[in-house]
């Protein structure tokens, strides 16, 4: 369970996040949505220990992200930031194999090598394998860094904007990964998404943030309706339903 | 590949070693030995420390055009030595015990270097700053060293002189013994940590999310850089390009990033080219020229070259 109280984040005069209070429970996929600047990834990487808190508490299975020893956080959580910049003389497995450090501490272990390949498997980067990471498409690299938050793994995932880049092949295919980790492993999903349509799929929670604050929390049948989706992004859209599946005619 | 690479690599290091011990041994033996000795052992932590510090400071640092050099880290050691005989005279100086003031030195020049580089390091400023940075402490030490030398009566900048400015012909060997077990120390930490400076290169974000401290590491591997510099600074003197050269060719070489095999590779390409480079100018070209003037040049276009290409990589 990730338990989150009263955080708040300033950059100066600027209030990033205003007296966040949230409980994740463990299990699930949990999507955050909300305008550019609303705070998501803040919010993601404050969870995430990679910015210092200012002020507030997060503890993340009762273990509190500021005091708990980073190498124990690392085989606990795992972040896949917006902008990961990788150094380019790197092959997509070794990549990848990073993702075993706060494990093995470098020394590959038989057992970290299936891990690895499973997850070069999981996301088609098998035939990519050898390939330096600078020779690869937005796309590929995406996914190979995809890759490398999955075998990381950990309970606790947290992904920001993961569809970058990708094709609606990759896109809906990472998405269904993430249901099938969740349902089947039992771990916990926590996604910042643009598609509000992928979240209306595939989450199991949608919370909605909107100038530091907290605007909207539920599933997604309670959240996806035509007066919510106005107060947060602030235009009206109209809202299918497609078998059960709210869709946001957002384009319109 | 990377295994047969570095194999090869570590032979040649070997064989200039071997040359420089063995060609043209003439008289007595034992003497002539038992000199190329002490030179070749403060080459080789000459080699250690200059390829050890400056692969660390740009996996830190996370380029390859800047070195703890051209960061004026050397510049910085020097203005230490003119202070100290500013301030003690020129006798004063002279009468420092060598290894009690190089200890004292190496953790000054530790403290001052985290000191200034780490508020730069804390979230990697873009690398445009950070050169200009680097090139401006390097100037004002430079220029505060100049004005030292200025005030300082002729006699103690002699002194000063004699002690700044060691060349690969004239090692001081007189600080052989605590210099090496500073290198060796800071070689098997760089060794042990080969898998951390992995992360590390990855970037601050992805190594904390992999369990990495970064600032405590950060500071600890540029705390081990420093005290490296100072070695090799003590012994040869400045030397601005060398490092880069090496880590240049090295990865080249190696092929890697891997600091595994990369820094082996540095450690055997800076041993090819010091102790290679100074058993051919011994005996082949007759001493016509110094090894460092030559370094520096070629080192200096190698840099021109990484800035031309644009390699931040």
């Amino acid at each position: 369970m990730i338990r989150i109280e009263n955080v708040s984040l300033r950059h100066g005069s600027a209030e990033i996040l205003h007296d966040i209070s949230l409980t994740i429970p463990k299990g699930g996929i949990t999507a955050l949505i909300g305008p550019n600047g609303a705070g998501k990834s803040s919010l993601l990487s404050l969870i995430a220990r990679l910015q210092p808190l200012q002020s507030g508490t997060i503890s993340i299975d009762g273990f509190p992200v500021d005091t708990t020893p980073n190498r124990d956080l690392a085989r606990i959580i795992a972040i896949l930031r917006q902008d990961s910049i990788v150094a380019s003389r790197l092959r997509v497995r070794e990549l990848v194999g990073f993702s075993r450090f706060p494990h093995s501490r470098g020394r590959l272990t038989a057992e970290d090598r299936v891990v690895i390949d499973q997850s070069l498997q999981q996301f088609d980067l098998a035939d990519l394998a050898d390939r330096f990471i600078d020779t690869l498409s937005g796309g590929q690299r995406q996914r190979a860094l995809v890759a490398m938050a999955f075998a990381q793994a950990t309970d606790y995932l947290l992904l920001d904007e993961p569809l970058n880049n990708l094709d609606m092949y990759f896109a809906r295919d990472l998405m269904r990964s993430l249901r099938r980790i969740a349902d089947e492993n039992g771990k916990t999903v926590v996604i910042v998404l643009h598609d509000i349509n992928q979240a209306g799929a595939y989450a199991d929670r949608i919370i909605a943030m909107k100038a530091g604050r907290i605007a909207a929390d539920g599933s997604p049948a309670e959240l996806l309706r035509p007066e919510i989706l106005q107060a947060i992004f602030g235009f009206r859209m109209e809202v299918a339903d497609m078998g059960g599946t709210p869709v946001v005619l957002h384009f319109r | 590949m990377c295994n047969r690479r570095l194999l090869c690599l570590g032979a040649a290091a070997l064989a200039c070693v071997i040359a420089f011990m063995t060609i043209g041994l003439r008289g007595n033996i034992g003497f002539v030995l038992s000199l190329r000795a002490a030179k070749l052992a403060a080459l080789l932590q000459v080699s250690v420390s200059i390829a050890v510090s400056t692969v660390i400071f740009q996996t830190v640092t996370n380029n390859r055009i800047l070195t703890p050099s051209i960061m004026g880290l050397d510049a910085l050691y020097l203005f230490g030595q003119m202070l100290l005989v500013f301030m003690l005279g020129g006798l004063g100086y002279a009468a420092l015990d060598s290894q009690l003031k190089f200890g004292g030195e190496v953790l000054v020049l530790m403290a001052l270097a985290t000191g200034l580089l780490l508020p730069m390091l804390r979230r990697r400023t873009d690398m445009e700053l950070m050169l200009l940075a680097g090139i401006i402490f390097g100037v004002l030490f430079r220029s505060l060293h100049s004005l030292l030398a200025r005030l300082v009566d002729p006699n103690d900048f002699a002194v000063a002189q004699g002690a700044s400015f060691a060349n690969f012909n004239n090692v001081r060997t007189d600080l052989l013994i605590f210099a090496a077990v500073l290198t060796l120390m800071g070689a098997v930490i760089a060794w042990r940590a080969r898998h951390v400076l992995d992360v590390v290169a990855l970037g601050a974000d992805a190594a904390t999310g992999l369990g990495v401290t970064w600032s405590k590491t950060v500071t600890g591997l540029l705390a081990l850089v420093s005290a490296l510099v100072a070695v090799s600074t003590a012994l040869v003197g400045p030397v601005a390009f060398m490092g880069l050269l090496v880590a240049a060719l090295a990865e080249r070489l190696a092929d890697t990033r891997r600091h595994a095999i990369l820094i082996p590779a540095a450690i055997s390409t800076a041993i090819i080219i010091l102790v290679g480079g100074q058993t051919l100018f011994q005996h082949v070209f007759g001493n016509s020229s110094t090894l460092g003037v030559v370094i520096e040049f070629v080192g200096g276009l190698v840099f021109l070259f990484l800035l031309v290409l644009g390699s931040r990589k």
